[in-house]
């Protein structure tokens, strides 16, 4: 039986609830609107909150970069890294969650523990890798490095759903004559879809955002929408403008991304908290 | 026959298509105003050099330096042409990691003694240029002459820093919103640390002794410190710790501000379609305490060739474009005279053409020319850099001492605490890099 909320607490929490939502939002908000602005409005003092719209910013932007070839590069390393990641992390998952060893808990900490140093620490061996074996600034390596660096988050998560679902189903299923790709792929698979799904929208977000690696691996071939917004910063001159609006640009097409499958992203994510 | 015939008609297509094949010259550079018009006009250039293609890595300045650091140091090849500042050439050319411009150099048409004598001087190594100028810039007192005439004062060519203080504080007006003076208080080696290091010159300091001994706990910069917090505090702007030059230019287009002493290349801004006192623009020489000194800076964009590179002629021929006179008319003939690139070459400020269409010219290339950036103090310095040590410890030490100097302005520290950490922190950083025991 749900316990009995008064109507006092209910409107404390709701508005509690938008408080902590509209503080969040407001710096996305404040970008998108700098976007309209001219660029002596975009850091007039005091700040404006209700001026004359315009669109220069965004002509300046479309004019002075290929945004499609940015968007282009961001799909496909976010994309196809996530994609590679899940083909090297479901099988990883599933052995770790259905048939552990006594040093499953030490890899999984040993995985994690990657992602604890700064990336600037390996940044030159990883360059001088690349540069060996040709790949530096091409989509090919960067979505190579970009699996290799969301590996251990995509594993934790996948591990978590898979522990959530019972070894004796898994069993049954190999009593009924099911070999081992089969278990993974009509059995496992299926059940866990939506723990797979918003691990998967949260690594094509994480991938879509990241940037140092983005930056430092690219040039002119592979650059991605992070390069697309850095351009845009200018060390002399007003840039607020068109800075602003080349970051909604380049963040428009994950949020409406996230937008549309943020019930998937909520069951996925809840996936297993009531017990 | 038939397959004999396809195979000749194939190895020829690939033939044709392998000597077709362009080379391309990938540019890594900032996105400023006059990098953006440079790219605009390339099609000239490759209208003139068919078998040269562009590629441009437009990013910010700390990415960019980053960046193009990493690829320099391990020598990966990604970038032809590098667009970077005064501060990066010497360090770079030290290390054989920059490729000479000797060819442009001997090339007459390129007429490198045209070049500003200390703007190529300060990239040079041993007599080798090793980057080309693009623009260069001082820093000189923007002023209105209005609201100067006002108050009933006459502005010197050579202003003091005794007549700014006074003249700053008769201007304010907090009725009606005008500030005296404004003046950056953003910390960052590239903000406040362009600005104060070059006040701090005029009055006498400088940022280390011959022995490399740090000298932010030395008398001159106690009173160039205390002079800057105390007029920004009587005539500047509130919340002056968090303005850097945009913010600033903003409020001085509004017609906030009555005086700034800031780059050179502010005065285009200033004058431009933005600005609500273009018409009531005035300048002077950057302010000096009568030591012999004043307190202009000197920075320039270089175009540069990165030792790792395979195109080393295209890269080449592309720097000698863009920094050409050639080029300047060019700019001039779709931007307008004011718009060309300032301050690298002395056959620019011998066109009447150009002085009629920037007033603020001749300051300029005065500025320039008194800006020495290896004698930038009245005492001798062991560093080349006017308002920066060209060293790799200085971005770091910049920025982490310039936190010290805006919470000073802020208020949220005296001037003598400030200086303190200051000279706590260089010295531990030079002491760490082996430079002073």
């Amino acid at each position: 039986m749900a316990r009995k909320v008064s109507i006092g607490r209910k409107v404390g929490f709701t508005a509690l609830a938008w408080t902590l939502g509209c503080l969040m939002f407001f710096p996305i908000f404040w970008m998108m609107l700098t976007g309209f602005k001219t660029e002596v409005g975009a850091i007039a003092s005091p700040p404006q909150f209700f001026f004359t719209p315009t669109l220069e910013s965004y002509k300046d932007v479309i004019e002075q970069s290929n945004y499609m070839r940015f968007v282009m590069n961001s799909i496909i390393i976010a994309g196809g890294s996530t994609l590679l990641a899940l083909v090297v992390a479901i099988p990883s998952a599933w052995s770790m969650a259905f048939s552990p060893t006594k040093h499953t808990k030490d890899v999984l900490m040993w995985m994690l523990s990657t992602k604890m140093m700064p990336p600037v620490g390996v940044l030159v061996p990883l360059y001088l890798m690349l540069q060996y074996f040709g790949l530096l600034d091409t989509r090919t390596g960067l979505v190579i490095i970009m699996m290799l660096i969301n590996l251990p988050i995509i594993i934790w998560m996948l591990f978590t759903y898979f522990k959530e679902i019972p070894s004796e189903i898994l069993e049954a299923s190999r009593m009924d004559g099911a070999v081992l790709w089969k278990e993974i792929v009509y059995v496992l698979l299926p059940m866990a879809l939506p723990g797979i799904a918003s691990t998967l929208l949260l690594n094509l977000i994480l991938a879509w955002n990241e940037s140092f690696w983005t930056l430092n691996l690219t040039a002119s071939n592979a650059a991605t929408l992070t390069q697309f917004i850095s351009s845009f910063s200018s060390p002399q001159g007003l840039f607020f403008a068109k800075l602003s609006a080349a970051s909604t640009m380049a963040i428009g097409p994950i949020m409406v991304l996230g937008w549309f499958s943020q019930k998937q992203l909520v069951t996925g994510l809840t996936f297993g908290a009531v017990k | 026959m038939k397959l004999s015939s396809m195979l000749i008609g194939a190895c020829s297509a690939f033939a044709l298509f392998a000597t077709a094949q362009a080379e391309t010259v990938t540019i890594a550079t900032v996105n400023n105003g006059d990098m953006v018009t440079m790219k605009g006009l390339a099609d000239d250039f490759t209208k003139s050099h068919p078998g040269i293609e562009l590629e441009w890595v437009v990013l910010d300045e700390n990415t960019l330096r980053q960046r193009v650091t990493t690829d320099i140091a391990t020598k990966g090849g990604q970038f032809d042409v590098m667009i970077i500042g005064a501060y990066e050439v010497p360090i770079w050319a030290n290390r054989g990691w920059l490729v000479p411009l000797t060819k442009l150099q001997e090339d007459e048409a390129y007429d490198a003694n045209d070049l500003v004598p200390s703007v190529a001087d300060a990239l040079s190594v041993d007599g080798k240029l090793y980057a080309a100028p693009f623009y260069a810039e001082s820093s000189m007192l923007h002023y209105r002459k209005d609201l100067v005439e006002a108050a009933g004062l006459t502005m010197p060519n050579a202003p003091t820093w005794e007549f700014i203080g006074e003249a700053a504080r008769k201007m304010t007006d907090r009725e009606k919103g005008i500030n005296g003076i404004c003046l950056r208080g953003l910390p960052g080696w590239g903000q406040l640390g362009a600005v104060l290091p070059a006040t701090v010159n005029s009055f006498g300091g400088r940022l280390f002794d011959e022995d490399w001994n740090p000298q932010f706990d030395q008398p001159e910069w106690h009173e160039a410190l205390q002079f800057y917090v105390d007029i920004l505090k009587d005539a500047g702007p509130a919340g002056s710790s968090s303005n850097g030059y945009a913010e600033i230019m903003a409020l001085f287009q509004q017609g906030k501000c009555a005086m700034w002493m800031d780059a050179t290349v502010a005065a285009s801004g200033l004058t431009g379609a933005d600005s609500t006192v273009a018409d009531k623009m005035a300048w002077a020489l950057a302010p000096n305490t009568g030591l012999g000194k004043t307190a202009g800076w000197f920075w320039t964009w270089t175009l540069a060739i990165p030792a790792g590179t395979a195109q080393q002629d295209a890269a080449a021929e592309f720097i000698a474009w863009a920094t050409s006179k050639e080029y300047t008319k060019l700019v001039a003939g779709v931007k307008g005279w004011a718009q060309v690139p300032p301050g690298t070459r002395t056959s620019l400020y011998e066109n009447q053409t150009y002085l009629d269409a920037a007033p603020f010219a001749q300051l300029t290339i005065d500025s320039i020319r008194a800006a020495d950036a290896n004698n930038p103090s009245v005492k001798p310095v062991p560093y080349t850099g006017v308002q920066f040590a060209a060293i790799p410890e200085w971005i770091g030490i910049g920025d982490s001492i310039t936190q010290q100097f805006s919470a000073a302005i802020a208020g949220t520290k005296t001037v003598e605490e400030a200086l303190a950490e200051a000279q706590n922190i260089a010295t531990r950083e030079m002491r760490a890099a082996g430079y002073i025991d």
